[in-house]
């Protein structure tokens, strides 16, 4: 079998939002190639495009123009419902709030990709209760987001998104409402996870010191990319 | 795990998921309740007009329920009363003369219908048996005896012992009288009943006419009313067509048979109105949910849930709210019925615009297993179908622009 050296591949991306009277161009051309096992943030101003580019390598939305294809597959053609599947089976995602069920517990809520997925309710506990000690959180199994702190929940959110082993991992500004200590705490799991198990992880920011950590920074201005450079 | 969401997303919102579950208790309380009192209302209807001297099935000579006179009776009972042999185990006839008759005393005439009874047979065909409140009952020798209803003993102004003149046609065309003692006076669930029945033993009542051993009419009680159409249908071969006409309890009451059919069509649009009301509660409750957590649902999407469990989980909401509604309510209504089941409604006070449809002066509640069924039915099945609607808009969330809601 064809080992696919690229987890993600763009080719001359444009997405334009079409908001009554004024067309948005929220990504121009856009052209990327994102290699597997990488550790990539994705930066920029507001509006500069980020949400919309993770969006589009993660399924959640559809280019105008160009293509992308996530592990081999091409997405543009895909309907909803195979979008979908492929959000389920190849990504994860941790947003930026919002991130957890409320009426699930942590373990709960970390299994419930797998859930999805089919897993048989054993295993899906075992592997559950592994992640959630890996990020810290062994004595945090059965209690609710709302009886989380913010960084907690996000912990929680970083082990649903890689326990299901997805191809990469798209995190949309995921330490945007955290303190700088927890953001950077966050920063670092994400970072142990990719080291240690090779999930690929691309994140959007435009905090300064979430850019330091990442390997490579692609740096999106009106929808452009303006800069991408090895770390 | 889907289902888990479902039962502790309705405890999210006390408040909203207890005013849905009253409004869901209510409805299918007031649907099992009304509803028994309803067929309480019907069955007592029923019973009433079998009771009063109908019976299951008549037996007359053809033209009696036309012209009901004298000439009209059946001059050879006994062909009637061998093909009556053929009826199942358990049904009890009798045999009656019955006629219009003038009653009159010193104060008072009035037109009453006069029953010539066989004391022992139509104790146990009709209500007069056990109705009885004064004096006695008919005895198997009574010539003179007359029983009379409490209304009409008060209409005319008379009491137990004192003399009634009866006259009629007789056989002949004449103008029979007769003198009668009140020596018992009656109860009757209809006041109306109690003043038309004059019952007197048939043997004075032949006398009177002079009919020799004719009778008027058969009567039949079967064991059970599901017999009522088959036992007509095998009397009808016996007996001549031509010479008699064999009536179920439907052709003689037709008032009532229509009032029942009624009474179920109201039922059934009782059950839609109370639903209607409901099913808008519900689907508000459920759409409110719904927008509530737009991001929620907007979040499983993202990650991968597929509509058709989105779905699945929405209408696993309204399927707990249903089935908790529907649980309290059929015990609430089952306690109502059952508390009222031992002394019923007692409806005297309204008892004369009662009368006039035909029903008892006190109601007890009937529950019948198909109502029991058709309501809840109604209220599950409706109800998870007009979750439908919340549910596949839940489902139909586009998941970026629900993530990017404030």
């Amino acid at each position: 079998m064809k080992s696919i050296r690229n987890i993600v591949e763009c080719r001359d991306v444009t997405k334009i939002y079409d908001q009554g009277r004024v067309k948005v161009t929220a990504l121009k051309a856009v052209s990327l190639e994102i290699e597997r096992g990488g550790f990539i943030a994705v930066a920029g101003p507001s509006g500069s495009g980020k949400t919309t580019l993770l969006n589009i390598f993660g399924g959640l939305d559809v280019p105008d123009q160009g293509t992308v294809s996530v592990d081999g597959e091409l997405l543009n053609d895909m309907s909803q419902s195979a979008l979908a599947k492929l959000r389920l089976h190849k990504v994860g995602f941790v947003f930026q709030s919002y991130n957890l069920i409320p009426v699930l517990s942590a373990i709960e809520n970390v299994e419930f990709c797998m859930l999805l997925q089919g897993v048989p309710a054993a295993e899906r506990r075992r592997r559950a209760r592994s992640m959630l000690d890996d990020v810290g959180l062994e004595d945090k199994y059965d209690r609710r987001p709302a009886e989380l702190s913010g960084g907690q929940q996000q912990r929680v959110a970083v082990a649903r998104a890689i326990v299901s082993n997805p191809v990469m991992v798209l995190a949309d500004e995921p330490t945007a409402n955290l303190d700088s200590k927890t953001g950077e705490g966050l920063l670092q799991l994400m970072r142990e996870m990719n080291e240690d198990k090779g999930v690929t992880f691309i994140f959007s920011t435009h905090d300064k010191m979430v850019m330091d950590y990442a390997r490579r920074l692609v740096v999106l201005r009106d929808g452009a990319v303006a800069e991408d450079a090895q770390r | 795990m889907i289902l888990q969401m479902g039962w502790r997303n309705i405890w999210r919102n006390k408040r909203r998921t207890a005013v849905i579950l009253t409004a869901v208790i209510i409805g299918v309380w007031s649907m099992i309740f009304l509803g028994a009192l309803m067929r309480g209302f019907s069955d007592r209807m029923r019973q009433n007009g079998i009771a009063t001297l109908t019976g299951h099935l008549q037996v007359h000579r053809a033209g009696f329920r036309n012209d009901p006179v004298i000439e009209n009776r059946i001059t050879s009972p006994a062909a009637v009363l061998d093909a009556l042999e053929i009826l199942p185990e358990g049904a009890r006839w009798t045999p009656r003369i019955r006629v219009n008759a003038v009653a009159g005393n010193a104060r008072h005439s009035a037109g009453i219908t006069l029953v010539g009874i066989d004391p022992g047979r139509e104790a146990a065909v009709s209500f007069i048996g056990d109705a009885v409140r004064q004096g006695r009952y008919l005895q198997q020798e009574d010539p003179l005896g007359i029983v009379v209803g409490e209304a009409f003993v008060r209409k005319f102004e008379t009491r137990l012992g004192n003399k009634l003149v009866l006259m009629s046609q007789d056989a002949n065309g004449e103008i029979a009288s007769r003198a009668f003692r009140i020596v018992g006076i009656f109860d009757a669930e209809l006041e109306s009943t109690e003043k038309q029945f004059g019952f007197v033993h048939i043997a004075a009542s032949r006398k009177m006419l002079g009919v020799g051993d004719d009778i008027c009419e058969v009567a039949v009680l079967l064991p059970s009313h599901r017999q009522v159409e088959a036992a007509a249908e095998s009397l009808r071969q016996r007996l001549p067509e031509d010479t008699y006409t064999v009536e179920t309890w439907k052709d003689l009451l037709p008032i009532v048979r229509e009032t029942l059919e009624i009474y179920d069509v109201f039922i059934f649009i009782w059950f839609l109105a109370v639903f209607i009301a409901m099913g808008f509660g519900l689907v508000n409750t459920i759409l409110m949910a719904v927008f509530e957590r737009i991001r929620e649902f907007g979040l499983m999407r993202s990650l991968g849930m597929l509509p058709r469990l989105v779905v699945v989980e929405v209408l696993a909401e309204s399927f707990f709210l249903l089935v908790l509604g529907m649980a309290a309510g059929n015990l609430i209504g089952l306690l109502s019925v059952w508390a009222l089941s031992v002394n019923g409604i007692d409806l005297s006070a309204f008892s004369a615009g009662m009368e006039f449809a035909g029903m008892s002066r006190i109601i007890f509640p009937v529950l019948v297993a198909r109502d029991i069924f058709t309501a809840n039915a109604t209220v599950f099945l409706m109800g998870l179908a007009v979750s439908l609607y919340p549910a596949v808009k839940a489902a139909r969330i586009n998941p970026v622009e629900a993530m990017a809601r404030p």
